[in-house]
């Protein structure tokens, strides 16, 4: 095995891609960028997902898009085309949301963060970059709005962890205890001025997100500051598998597996992010018919009763082998220690408790339906 | 990377022990590397008939599923039980954590199979 992978000429990268591939990382081909799946030096997926949830890990989300809407109409753009109400933001706080298609199904998942009363930033996947971008194109033209695509602006590193705070302090003078879940601020983060600290994330732990210039020597200069500011709580670098599996034992949707452009918002149980009391916004009639005539499946959290792991795209199938529903994500769950999945199912079958069976290479494997999310963060 | 010279080597990363008429089968240390960390072992019943170059069984590490495939054909005489409930073996020690062992049909099948210097080279040239 060679210590440095190669850059791939065909896949985007991130301006960290040399450190990355530096620090001997797995690179693999996630939505067309070149990313690292874990650091097989210092961590490893499950090393690397528990210091997350026990300490701290550092990651490079720069692949994320960023869209920004500016204008006297941005508010009124950002209503017509996400399904939160994002009238109730205030100045420094965010909010999860999502862009719908008419069918109510989605576009993506989003976070929208309210800058000013004339300015809102939407965090994007990286694999629905350029379709989102061209959605938003086409339904904010009649507002006095400007939506700029302004995601290779910014590096964004992700410091998650129970000391992801008190890591982040120690290079920064913004008092980021004044700084509450899903709100976020500017402040100087490694002498870079006016750098948006937001504690979001998505490892169901606490954590902030710093967006940094997108230039490779500044990138590299503060992703190592952060991790030698780290060394003494333990924070290592991890990968998009520990991302994926911290994200699933806290339930959170990704889009391609939970949510899709064929699921819509009550199947995919993500109606509290939903408003329907506002006036307005793309797909609003479609959910209000599917509100009234319920649904035919439900996205339910699973855990292996007998010996497998469920993964995506198994078959849920009943005593007689019939296929009934499918799972969308399923892995071991590092720090449950447990083999867990989400997966779409018949109503009638999303109770708590019901047993269903996964098959797993044409054998039929007992699961059952938990509560989710499986990991909730304990209180401070 | 380490290839005991004493083991023979599979195109898909299993390696091969020949003790007496018994095969010893694992996989090598390019496949746990590769692999990543390991969640999970499924392996055939005791007695089962396996068959050279076929699928045995099931490794899956946190991200992939990969299947087995048999060095040699023969009837199964032994699984290790253990890797069951800790699957990290194979990762901390690929040729100590054994999968199977065969009661080998026939012992020259293994000829057919690669040297650890030829496995060497094979492993490398995969980067």
């Amino acid at each position: 095995m060679s210590t440095v992978a190669e850059a791939n000429p065909t896949l985007r990268k991130t301006a960290l891609n040399p450190v990355h591939r530096q620090m001997g990382a797995k690179m693999v081909d996630f939505g067309g960028w070149h990313m690292p799946v874990e650091y097989p030096a210092t961590g490893g997926v499950l090393a690397e997902h528990l210091a997350v949830r026990t300490g701290v890990g550092i990651f490079d989300v720069s692949h994320m898009g960023d869209i920004r809407f500016t204008g006297p109409q941005a508010l009124d753009a950002v209503q017509h085309i996400s399904m939160n109400d994002a009238s109730r933001l205030v100045p420094d706080q965010a909010h999860y949301s999502a862009m719908l298609y008419p069918e109510g199904t989605f576009v993506d998942d989003i976070i929208v963060h309210k800058i000013a009363d004339d300015h809102y930033y939407f965090v994007i996947n990286a694999g629905t970059r350029e379709k989102d971008a061209g959605w938003v194109a086409e339904n904010v033209g009649g507002f006095r709005c400007k939506a700029e695509n302004v995601s290779d602006d910014f590096t964004q590193i992700a410091i998650q962890g129970p000391q992801a705070h008190t890591l982040l302090q120690k290079l920064t003078d913004t008092d980021l205890s004044l700084i509450k879940n899903y709100w976020f601020t500017f402040g100087t983060v490694c002498g870079l001025k006016n750098t948006m600290i937001a504690r979001t994330g998505y490892t169901g732990e606490d954590g902030f997100e710093i967006y940094i210039p997108a230039d490779p020597q500044i990138s590299a200069r503060v992703w190592h500051e952060v991790l030698e500011a780290g060394r003494e709580f333990g924070a290592i670098p991890c990968g998009l598998g520990a991302r994926n599996t911290l994200r699933l034992e806290s339930k959170m949707a990704l889009y391609g597996h939970e949510i899709s452009e064929k699921i819509n918002v009550f199947e995919a149980g993500l109606d509290r992010w939903c408003k329907l009391e506002q006036p307005e916004f793309i797909g609003k009639p479609a959910l209000e018919r599917i509100k009234a005539q319920g649904t035919t499946r439900r996205l339910v959290g699973l855990e292996m009763i007998e010996r497998g792991i469920a993964r995506d795209g198994y078959p849920i199938v009943d005593d007689t082998g019939r296929q009934i529903g499918y799972v969308t994500s399923g892995s071991v769950a590092p720090f449950l220690k447990k083999n867990i999945a989400l997966a779409y199912v018949p109503p009638g079958q999303a109770e708590i408790g019901s047993v269903l069976n996964v098959e797993i290479r044409g054998q039929k494997v007992k699961a059952k339906v938990v509560p989710t999310p499986f990991y909730k963060r304990p209180k401070k | 990377m380490n290839y005991p010279s004493e083991l023979k080597y599979t195109k898909d990363d299993e390696w091969l022990k020949i003790e007496g008429d018994t095969g010893v089968v694992g996989i090598t240390d390019y496949a746990q590397n590769a692999l990543g960390d390991i969640v999970f072992v499924e392996l055939p019943k005791v007695g089962a008939e396996i068959t050279a170059g076929k699928p045995f069984g099931t490794v899956e590490s946190v991200k992939a599923v990969s299947e087995l495939f048999a060095p040699a054909s023969g009837t199964v005489a032994a699984i290790n039980e253990e890797l069951a409930n800790t699957p990290e073996k194979v990762n901390q020690d690929p040729y100590g954590a054994w999968m199977i062992k065969i009661k080998l049909k026939d012992k020259g099948e293994a000829g057919k199979l690669m040297s650890s210097a030829d496995y060497e080279k094979y492993a490398a040239e995969r980067g």
